[in-house]
């Protein structure tokens, strides 16, 4: 089977309330199961909120905590990405997607990139993720970034060159700036070309998995897509309101633009690896 | 000249959802907002009853005896364009009570009362109708400095903070606030004939376009005069900028404990909401 149906859940968690938000959880997962997809993507920390600033440490959750159980078994009928903080065994805190199937953790991605500037300050609170990995899930090869990871070209390149099929981006954007006529968020343009353009560049599918609601005056703008490896828009939300977006993906397609477009196949990492290390040697960063 | 034009659709829609949002979040079902018949206000007013539906927005109109007649003629038309609930509430006995016994003071002091007078009044409805108040302020004054402190600048919630004069103008007539409203010179309406424009010496156009270009833009003092605007013009926007940064921040607290509220115990307001 190549084709499989997938939802992304643009949701609106609220803000340090496990229980709720898990019921939120539980109650878009029936729906997707309903319309018959085999994943369904919540955004990034879909179980906690996004602005905790010192709720970090209330709302985090061992990877092995009872807490999760619902989700497990949730997880028996449909596969899901989920967001929340984990903490260590070492108490370290990060911003980290999951992903469940069969009742298990398969795997875990937490996030590279901590934006810390302008509204952003998740360096203040979270560690910082170190391993970019691609898995096999139930739709194919994969590879989660969340959002500010998505920002950082070198991410996505490397996601790609272990195998990367699937690009999915849980993501909890708040709109900023240039909301002129005719336009959305500045960010939000920004955001709709990357995941174009990464499609295209990785001959891959892309699922940006994007939040709605407020918290503290900002509003995350929703506009969750699924890109083709063409850069064709599959499907995608409204902006600003709650959506669960269901659409299937091919991986004949990703197969027909690897043949128009066979990027992958002529990628150097010889020569990447060669002039990423005289740069690292030269001392340039 | 700088594009301030805006997606109005969008906009609306996403100051709507802030609206219905926050005020949930609070336990709340209404607010309660200040109109003085000028256009930010009636803005407020128009998103307020787009947001929760007009039986749950109060409109309070709080003259004083010298204001002008076409403000409360202006506020009236808003609540009757919207069909929200007002009651007019007189301030002149409570602030004329008060400067009894301070004849001498100026127009500054006087108008700051009454812009705290109306501001308690409108505290003390918050409280008796169960009513979030609605902010008014938007970005140009709040930058500017120019707002009454803990008076018309105080409200729970503000869907125009982040909003320059010129831009709250495009909405409020794509939202049907009346254009005999939008149209009219911007007044504090504190006293006969005051004008903002007149106080502040330039107009709103052409200082939203330096206030855009220095905050939202970053732009510095060289960049600007390298933009092709007017030296003193720039450095007396900054200077304005810069002097009211107090009244956009809380109160200073002598730090002493290992934590302390606002520099090291952040919570977000939204906590637990």
């Amino acid at each position: 089977m190549s084709r499989h149906t997938i939802a992304l859940a643009q949701i609106n968690p609220a803000l340090g309330d496990l229980e709720r938000n898990l019921a939120v959880h539980e109650k878009t997962a029936e729906e997707a199961i309903a319309r018959g997809a085999r994943l369904v993507v919540f955004p990034e920390l879909s179980l906690t909120g996004y602005f905790l600033k010192d709720i970090v440490s209330s709302v985090a959750l061992p990877l092995t905590s009872p807490f999760l159980g619902r989700l497990r078994d949730l997880s028996r009928r449909i596969d899901l990405i989920v967001g929340l903080v984990e903490e260590t065994p070492e108490r370290l805190f990060y911003n980290a997607a999951i992903y469940l199937s069969l009742g298990e953790i398969i795997h875990v991605h937490r996030k590279v990139y901590l934006p810390t500037y302008g509204i952003f300050d998740e360096q203040r609170y979270l560690a910082e993720g170190g391993r970019i990995r691609t898995f096999r899930s139930g739709i194919g090869r994969s590879a989660i970034l969340i959002c500010e990871d998505m920002w950082h070209p070198s991410a996505a390149c490397v996601a790609s060159l272990d195998g990367m099929d699937v690009l999915i981006s849980p993501s909890s954007s708040p709109g900023r700036g240039g909301l002129e006529e005719g336009k959305t968020f500045a960010n939000a343009r920004a955001w709709e070309t990357i995941n174009r353009a990464y499609a295209q560049l990785f001959t891959c599918y892309v699922l940006y998995a994007n939040r709605v609601g407020y918290e503290d005056g900002a509003c995350f703008w929703g506009g969750s897509e699924v890109i083709a490896p063409s850069g064709d828009t599959v499907a995608k939300a409204e902006y600003v309101s709650e959506a669960i977006l269901v659409a299937d993906i091919d991986h004949a397609e990703v197969r027909r633009a690897r043949m128009a477009n066979p990027l992958l196949r002529d990628e150097r990492i010889d020569v990447t690896l060669q002039e990423l290390e005289r740069i690292k040697r030269e001392g340039a960063r | 000249m700088i594009d301030l034009s805006l997606n109005c659709d969008l906009l609306r829609r996403v100051l709507i959802g802030f609206i219905v949002n926050e005020v949930r979040k609070a336990g709340f079902s209404r607010v309660v907002v200040g109109l003085s018949g000028g256009v930010d206000s009636s803005l407020s007013a128009f998103l307020g009853a787009e947001a929760l539906g007009a039986e749950n927005v109060w409109a309070l109109l709080m003259p004083y005896r010298t204001s002008s007649p076409e403000s409360q003629e202006h506020a009236e038309l808003v609540v009757k364009q919207l069909g929200i609930q007002s009651d007019v509430i007189e301030i002149t006995p409570m602030v004329d009570a008060y400067f009894e016994r301070f004849p001498e003071a100026d127009q500054v002091r006087r108008g700051n009362k009454m812009a705290r007078e109306r501001m308690t009044i409108l505290f003390d409805h918050s409280a008796k109708l169960k009513a979030l108040v609605l902010g008014t302020s938007n970005k140009t004054e709040l930058l500017l400095g120019y707002g009454t402190l803990y008076g018309d600048m105080a409200s729970a919630i503000n869907p125009l903070g982040d909003l320059y004069k010129t831009q709250v103008r495009q909405l409020a007539r794509h939202m049907g606030v009346p254009e005999a409203i939008v149209q009219k010179a911007p007044s504090a309406d504190l006293w006969a004939g005051q004008t903002d424009e007149g106080e502040l010496g330039f107009t709103y156009e052409q200082v939203d376009q330096i206030l855009y270009l220095m905050v939202d833009r970053r732009y510095e003092l060289s960049d600007l005069l390298e933009a092709g605007f007017d030296e003193r013009f720039v450095r007396a926007a900054f200077a304005k900028v810069q002097a009211s940064q107090y009244k956009r921040r809380l109160p200073l607290i002598a730090k002493v404990s290992s934590r302390t509220i606002d520099r090291d115990f952040r919570y977000p307001r939204d906590w637990g909401k």
